[in-house]
Parts: structure tokens; sequence; C-alpha cells
């Protein structure tokens, strides 16, 4: 009970969504979307294709500017900031990405360098090569680190992503379909990563998913995310056996 | 009607270019500039590229003598040859045809490049990591475009001349220095100026027609492939028109 009252205060809530907005011409995405995620919670939006949910993620990241609504990141309302200050945010904010989005250019090791330099202006090479391999051991990939990213597996390639989303050692990370392409083995093996990382640091995560198992494995709470709204909240097991229709067709 | 569609189309793709343009300008070069990517892009767009610069640009000039020769011989003014190939090729001949050359390379790997990253998120993720993807991705590009585009013009005409030397050599003993003697004393400074200065436009024409193709590309493989089409395309032709009114602005100022 203690602990419920303290993760409601104000204090812990590290993202406050409040009526936000977005459409595309007459497709209208999300509509007054409302959402709250505590400090060191793990939750997943769970929607079908199509439903809005990395138009969501992106707004939060600051990708996407909603129509109306705010979206506030430890205390900023992000459509508000201007570039500096949205890059100060970021760096607190991991994002791993659907499409693993490594560049294809650099190696694993300029990969993971590369959000590095550009935060931490004053870091000595040492440090950064310190910190790559530590990233990188975290994901199991330590020996990858000259590797380019077309010469490593699907799975090598999302750990690898992840490990770029760690090294700035964010408070909260976003994930967009971590689990997306991937087989039954490796996608169990992302999930208990991203559990694993999330009991080591401490970081609160919002993910967004539509697999199954990533949202028995992964969340604390569950949001399902219809009709551009917030239809309904709570565990895994309240939403699994809820009566309503639209939710039951998920667990179907 | 789809004239009406066809002339829409074409309008917007002329304002969002022209956007994207002044974005350049007011955006693209503001500090911190990103100066070992546009160095890495130089070393890519201006190196990389003289290889197949120079092979073309042999070929024309050795062709392009071997062309002219008959017509001049008929006339009695074979002799001229090294003469009107010098003038024909730096005038005109050379900017162009290395700047549609350099088109048809760089314009599409830029296009398909930015193209596939926008595809793949990889500009967002730019962005996320708190980089200015358009200074870091755009800006590099263009500029070294735009600076790279007449060395390769000037490496290309000397290149051209020389297989000029040995397209003249083919009927004929000129010697070396008597070849490069009559190429120098009829060209002027006139030929010259208006011809390296055209270079740094067509330049600029081919690195943000790329970029804009490739920044703003559609999702999937298939706009990428467009993107890269669309960007060669596109930038020959506006190579074409920046040649015309270079032309005119030349004529007027007497050159």
């Amino acid at each position: 009970m203690l602990s419920e009252l303290k993760l409601n205060t104000k204090a812990n809530k590290v993202i406050i969504i409040k009526g936000l907005y977005k459409s595309f011409g007459d497709n209208h995405v999300l509509m007054d979307f409302d959402f709250e995620l505590i400090k060191g919670e793990s939750v997943v939006v769970l929607g079908k294709s199509g439903s809005g949910k990395s138009v969501l993620i992106k707004c939060i990241i600051g990708l996407i500017k909603p129509d109306r609504g705010s979206i506030h990141i430890f205390g900023h309302n992000i459509p508000d900031l201007d570039h500096d200050k949205l890059d100060q945010i970021r760096a607190k904010v991991g994002f791993l990405f659907q499409s693993n989005a490594l560049y294809d250019s650099m190696t694993v090791r300029e990969n993971l360098e590369f959000p590095l330099r550009r935060h931490w202006l004053e870091v000595s090479q040492k440090e950064v090569d310190n910190m790559v391999i530590s990233a990188l051991e975290d994901v199991g990939l330590a020996h990858t680190i000259d590797m380019m990213p077309v010469e490593l597996s699907g799975g090598m390639r999302k750990r690898v992503a992840l490990a770029r989303t760690l090294i700035l050692k964010p408070e909260i990370i976003l994930y967009d379909e971590p689990t997306t392409g991937l087989d039954t083995i490796t996608s169990k093996e992302i999930i208990e990563l991203m559990v694993e990382i999330q009991q080591k640091y401490k970081t609160s995560s919002l993910i967004i998913s539509h697999d199954m198992n990533c949202v028995r494995m992964a969340s604390d709470r569950v949001v399902m995310l219809i009709d551009g709204k917030c239809y309904a909240s709570g565990t895994f097991n309240e939403i699994k056996q809820s009566v309503d229709p639209k939710v039951k067709l998920f667990f179907e | 009607m789809s004239l009406k569609s066809d002339l829409k189309s074409f309008l917007t793709l002329n304002g969002e270019l022209f956007r994207f343009t002044m974005r350049f300008f007011s955006h693209g070069l503001n500090s911190p500039f990103e100066f070992s990517e546009f160095l890495k892009q130089c070393y890519v767009i201006g190196y990389k590229s003289l290889p197949l610069i120079g092979l073309t640009a042999f070929i024309m000039g050795l062709v392009l003598t071997m062309q002219l020769r008959p017509s001049m011989a008929d006339y009695g003014v074979e002799t001229q040859l090294p003469a009107i190939v010098a003038i024909a090729v730096i005038r005109e001949v050379g900017p162009v045809i290395t700047a549609l050359i350099f088109a048809g390379k760089i314009g599409s790997s830029i296009g398909a490049e930015l193209g596939s990253m926008k595809v793949t998120e990889q500009i967002d993720a730019m962005e996320v990591s708190g980089t200015n993807p358009f200074r870091y991705l755009v800006a590099t590009r263009v500029l070294a475009c735009t600076l790279m585009l007449p060395i390769l013009v000037m490496l290309g005409d000397a290149i051209s001349l020389y297989g000029a030397y040995l397209g003249v050599n083919i009927h004929t003993n000129t010697s070396f220095t008597l070849y490069w003697t009559q190429v120098f004393d009829n060209l002027t400074f006139g030929d010259v100026l208006p011809a390296f200065t055209k270079s740094f436009f067509f330049g600029f024409a081919v690195g943000i027609i790329g970029c804009y193709k490739g920044y703003t590309s559609s999702k999937g493989t298939e706009g990428v492939g467009r993107s890269a089409n669309s960007a060669v395309v596109v930038s020959s032709v506006i190579i074409f028109v920046i040649d015309l009114l270079a032309v005119q602005v030349t004529d007027i100022l007497n050159y």
C-alpha cells in the first residue's frame, strides 16, 4: 500500500501524456490519448497494426509533432522544447528502433561511439572504448566490436542496437516492436535481455508491441491502444481476463 | 485532368526543392559544422569519382578530335584542330559531360544512400542521437559536391586535351610542345572563367537534388530506387537549364 502511494506521487512519474491528438489527413491516429509511466516501471502498449503505436512512441521522443496535447518527460513538455533542450532530454531517453537503425556505413564500434560523441563532448577515447566494450558485454556481443552491421544476424543486430541505446545510460528506454522479424527463440532471448537490463540499470521501459510473449514476460502493466485512446490498462492477467470483446480479441 | 495534375506535381516539386535549398542556406551551414564528415564526403565524391571522370574525359577528347578532323580538313583548317578542340572542351563539352557523369554516379548514390537511411530509420536514429541529420548528411554532401565538381572538371579537361593530343597525332606528327602552345594561345580568360564558374552551380545542383530526393524518399525499397533514379534525371535536366542560363549570362557580360 505504501509502495503504491509512493509510486503515484508526481515526482515518480517520468512520462505524463495528456490529451494527445495526432492525425494524418483524415486518418485520426491518436485521439485524446492519456498515459503515465512511473519510474522503474515497464509498460507495454498493446494494439493492432496501424493503431498508432509507433506514432505514439515517435511523438514521445519528439520525432513527430502532435496536433495537440502534452507529453511531459522529467517535467518538460516535449512539443514545446527547442532543439538543444530536446537533445538534453533525448540523452536520458533511449530508443530502440523497430528496424534497429544501425548505421550501415559504420562498424559496431562506430555505431556505439556515435551517440556518445554527440552527447558527451568531454569524454576521452579511453573512456569511450571502455563504455563501448561494457555496453557490448551487457548484450553478450563484445566480439563483434569491429564487424559491420551487414555481417550480423537479425538477433545480433537487435542486441547491438540495444547496446547503442544503453551506452548513454538512459533513465527511460522506449522499445518500438523489439521482437518484430525475429524467430521465437531469438525473440525470447531479446525479451529476457530487456528484462535483465531493466533490473540491472533500474530503467523505466515503454514497450510497443503486439507480441503476446513480449507482453507477458516484459510488462508490469499493459495499456491497450484501441481507437486512438487508452482503452484499458492493468496487469497482464487483469487484461487477459477482461470480458470486453475488443480486448478479448487480442488473446484469442 | 492529367495535364493539370502533372503541372501541380511539377510546381509542388519545384516549391519543395526551393524550400529544401533555402533550408540548406539557413540551417545547413550553421555551427557546429561537421568537418570530418565533409572531408570524408570530399574523398568519396571527389577522389573516388576521378577514375570514371578521367576515363570518359580521355575518350571524349580523343573521339571529338577524330570526329572534327574530316570536316576541318575539308575546309583546309586542319592545323587549327588543337585550338578548336580546346575551346569546345574547355567552354562546353568538358563541364557539361563531366557534370552529367557526376550526376549519374554521385547523384544516384546520394539519392539511394539517404533514401535507404530514411527507410531504415537511420535518419531518425541520428536525430535521437543528438545529431542534426540535415547538417550531418545534407550540408556536408552538398558542399562536397559543390567544391569537388569544379576540380573534377579541371582535371577532366586536362585529361581530355591529352586525349585530343593523341587524336591529333593519329594522322599528323605534332609535337607535345607545339600542341599545347596551340591550345593555350587560343584560349582566353573568358573561355576558362565562365566554364569554371558554372561547374560550381552544376555541383551544387547535383548535390542538393540528390539529397532532396533521398531525404524525402517515400517508404519502401521501391521508393529508394525511385529516389536514385529521379535524382539523376532531375539533376541532368537542371544541368542543361543552368548551362543555358550560363550562356545567356556570359553573352550579356561579353565573355
